[in-house]
């Protein structure tokens, strides 16, 4: 965790100096991002999502959503965007106190979510900068074609390189390009066996509230890098050493060893009350041993790697296949396959209020899981960084009787 | 006696059970939930303890059958004449604790002095009118104390104040004040002297004279009854505040679902509507939850909804439901907002529409909001149970009725006159159960 700092911590501090020292810019979105490209053009990314949750968590999320309330932005925006909006009326300062630049380019991958179109919008009327869109085509029928495929590969190559290579003012470079993905690679092997872990008794890791941080680095602005790639090797080391000596994962309450529920959750978690919400579940001696929120990126653990050898198509197929691309069907396969391979006594989602696009279906996904899968569903409603909208005893209340729920169930069968 | 109890600690009321080895409840015993959780607590167990002396009282009445056909009449007279010998004890303690405030106020002696006056003339008449309360085979209008006094209070301090320069708020300040310290305070622990009362009332009856030496075996049998708690479960909204170790506190949920499971074995549904929350549960046959919603951002359309409406039009919680009943043209509210609804209320009575079409059309609101929540939990699919709070109130679940048949068809809905027990009594079957376990 205090690898991770340093390198947030670092990137921030880069971020702040970024006009002095030239750098240039690009704003654009975690799923499925173009990490890779944008770092072979010599570019910092920011992405707002990050921005908004680590608001959150730092709650300063409430009084940035209030201040894009002012301005017009109603209760029922998506609270990522009024979060991000907020900063930016507030002088764009970021997470750890310091400026954040503006933007010298807004890239637009728009993976499952339409409020990415509006929220860049909004971004590119106060910038009066360029924005880049890659269009992904969403996978409704579960499944990414060729011509799908191809549709993606010429937007990059003629729109977003080009857009890249204007903003950056540096040519595009292959063979740079290639070293990011090889990289990149390398680390996603070690991060699907970190996931992995969570398949033994009792689960090493928290693949949820600690997933929230093993994903950090990778799926940001870090994935490519050395550092990165040394990030994800230390915590394998870490994440074996806790196998071998039968150690749960490190929680804010200390070491969960006393397992007594293996949970797979869909969802996001509440960032404003992050804590305060694992505590919930560390209370009740619950282990999160798979999420869907940590493949919000990439679906690493169902075979997908960064391909140097067709830099193209393997972005192509990275932005198509993250989780938010997804289908309902395809969600529910990954989220029963999840609750097998994990051994999960049951699974659990998180509904966001502010976000329709990822919340619509959910209770339609519950229904089907708890029929193919014979476990016990749970729901939750909270939001992404409005903290407004967690009621902490109702939240509490429902999870206690849902883990009570699980319990009676295993002792009446 | 070897039992079990189960606590259901709810936001607007605290619930006991007590059961015996073979699953029988014994008694049932409910108090207003009110600022201080720990006496509500007790007073519920008290409550329920006497319940359960009654019911034992009754079936070793039973043993004697030269009582016979006078069995039934003669319970009704001995519970009823309990009830006013409790309801006389906690006069004469609002009658001091009104004293007490007055004396603590700024006012001069002779101000003091005519408000005391003014008190014990409505006190006396209280009093004096307490028999025709209580008289076997009428239904009191509400289980608490705080509610019949009041009720009855307000009616005599406007006659005692009309004549005078005195101030009728004044008085009913010193009242609201006085009847918290009362309900802090626990009544049924005076049970042997209630119960010795009734008895005597009772045997004054002349159709009851000839069995005067069974009825004071029997009652003297029962006071010195001892209950052994084997295991004692706590639930509900307030549950983490009771004196119970984690592993006797149980979900609400779980315990509605074990509750209605236990009164009705079929229910494969629960609608669960209570003070502050509204529950969805749908359960196995052996009364597991197998899953649930509730509504957890927002408390609309809950039990505390009505309370609001009836602070709104000034009324009892009690006497919405008979009033909405006499609805011919029920109107249309769909809000159920408590907040909004309030302003419905208000602005619509000032158009001049019927209370009871009013209240009618804003107790079809709150079961519509519930209609979603059950929706959500997967619906209603064979045998229905409806219970909490709100279960008791007619023009709810004649709402509710209609909704469901429209949109799930026929299927049997099971409304139980205990349904408010329904989370103590799933405690209750949990501490037995797993005690044997």
């Amino acid at each position: 965790m205090n690898i991770q700092k340093k390198m947030i911590g670092d990137h921030y501090k880069k971020l702040s100096t970024a006009k002095a020292d030239g750098k240039k810019v690009v704003y654009t979105f975690v799923p499925g991002n173009l990490n890779e490209l944008i770092l072979s053009f010599d570019m910092l990314p920011v992405h707002p999502e990050i921005n908004a949750l680590q608001s959150g968590m730092r709650k300063k999320s409430g009084d940035f959503i209030m201040e894009a309330e002012k301005s017009g932005h109603s209760e029922d925006v998506c609270t990522y965007v009024k979060c991000d909006i907020g900063m930016m009326k507030k002088g764009n300062i970021g997470p750890t106190g310091e400026k954040l630049p503006e933007p010298d380019l807004l890239l637009l991958s728009y993976t499952g979510c339409f409020t990415f179109m509006k929220w860049f919008e909004l971004l590119q009327k106060e910038y009066n900068c360029p924005v880049a869109m890659l269009h992904v085509p969403y996978q409704g029928d579960g499944e990414i074609t060729e011509s799908m495929k191809q549709y993606v590969v010429d937007q990059i190559r003629d729109t977003v390189i080009p857009a890249l290579e204007k903003a950056s003012g540096r040519k595009y470079d292959e063979n740079r390009l290639k070293e990011f993905l090889r990289s990149s690679a390398r680390a996603e092997d070690d991060l699907v066996a970190i996931w992995e872990s969570a398949k033994n008794r009792p689960s090493p890791i928290d693949a949820y509230f600690g997933g929230v941080y093993y994903i950090g680095p990778i799926f940001t602005a870090f994935r490519g890098l050395p550092e990165c790639e040394q990030y994800y090797k230390s915590l394998r080391k870490e994440v074996e050493y806790r196998v071998e000596h039968k150690m749960g994962p490190t929680t804010p309450e200390g070491e969960l060893n006393q397992q007594k529920f293996r949970v797979v959750v869909e969802g996001p978690p509440n960032w404003t009350s992050f804590r305060e919400f694992w505590k919930m579940f560390s209370d009740e001696g619950a282990v999160v041993v798979s999420s869907t929120y940590i493949t919000v990126g990439g679906l690493y653990d169902r075979g997908f790697r960064h391909d140097a050898g067709k830099p193209m198509e393997t972005m192509a197929e990275y932005c198509m296949g993250c989780y938010t691309n997804r289908n309902l069907p395809a969600r529910v396969d990954i989220l029963e396959k999840a609750i097998k391979d994990y051994h999960a006594d049951g699974f659990l989602i998180n509904s966001i209020k502010s976000c329709n696009s990822f919340s619509v279906g959910q209770l339609l996904m519950l229904r089907e899981l708890e029929k193919r899968t014979g476990k016990a569903g749970g729901f939750i409603e909270s939001d992404l960084v409005d903290p407004r909208y967690f009621s902490a005893s109702n939240i509490k209340n429902r999870l206690e009787s849902y883990f009570q729920m699980v319990a009676a169930k295993r002792a009446s069968t | 006696m070897d039992c079990f109890i189960g606590i259901d600690l709810g936001s607007t009321t605290t619930k006991a059970v007590f059961m015996d080895r073979n699953e029988r409840i014994l008694g049932r015993g409910i108090t207003n939930s009110r600022s201080n959780y720990e006496v509500a607590c007790q007073v519920a167990r008290e409550e329920a303890e006497i319940d359960a002396r009654f019911l034992l009282l009754k079936d070793r009445l039973r043993k004697y059958p030269q009582i016979g056909e006078f069995h039934e009449d003669l319970m009704a007279w001995l519970s009823c004449k309990f009830a006013l010998g409790q309801h006389l004890k906690q006069l004469t303690a609002l009658r001091e604790e009104c004293f007490t405030v007055l004396q603590m106020w700024s006012k001069t002696a002779d101000e003091k002095e005519r408000y005391r006056q003014a008190l014990a003339w409505v006190f006396d008449r209280l009093d004096a009118g307490a028999s025709s309360t209580f008289e076997p085979g009428r239904r009191a209008q509400s289980d608490f104390f705080r509610d019949i006094a009041t009720s009855l209070f307000l009616k005599d301090a406007e006659a005692a104040i009309k004549e005078t320069s005195l101030s009728f708020d004044r008085a009913v300040g010193i009242f609201d004040k006085a009847i918290l310290r009362v309900e802090n305070k626990s009544f049924a622990v005076f049970y042997a002297e209630y119960l010795d009362f009734a008895r005597r009332e009772t045997v004054k009856q002349p159709r009851f004279r000839k069995y005067e030496k069974e009825i004071v075996d029997v009652v003297q049998e029962v006071i010195e009854l001892k209950f052994n708690v084997i295991k004692s479960v706590g639930t509900g909204y307030g549950r983490l505040l009771l004196p119970f170790p984690k592993d006797q506190i149980r979900s609400e949920i779980l315990c509605h679902g074990l509750g209605a499971h236990y009164m009705f074995p079929e229910t494969r549904t629960v609608l669960d509507i209570g003070g502050q929350d509204t529950k969805a549960i749908q359960v196995d046959g052996k009364g597991i939850v197998t899953s649930f919603q509730m509504n957890d951002r927002c408390a609309a359309g809950c039990g505390r909804y009505l309370g609001y409406i009836a602070d709104e039009m000034n009324m009892g919680v009690h006497q919405l439901g008979p009033m909405a009943m006499a609805s011919k043209k029920p109107a249309r509210i769909n809000s159920t907002c408590t907040v909004f609804a309030g302003a419905e209320l208000r602005e619509r009575l000032s158009l001049g529409e019927k209370r009871e079409d009013i209240l009618a059309g804003l107790h079809r609101a709150i079961i519509l909001r519930a209609m979603s929540i059950l929706a959500r939990s997967g619906g209603v699919v064979s045998e229905f149970t409806f219970t909490g709070g709100v279960a008791r109130n007619e023009a709810a679940t004649s709402a509710l009725r209609q909704l469901i048949e429209q949109n799930y068809g026929k299927v049997k809905m099971n409304i139980s006159p205990d349904s408010i027990y329904t989370g103590a009594l799933g405690a209750t079957l949990f501490a037995k159960r797993e005690s044997e376990a």
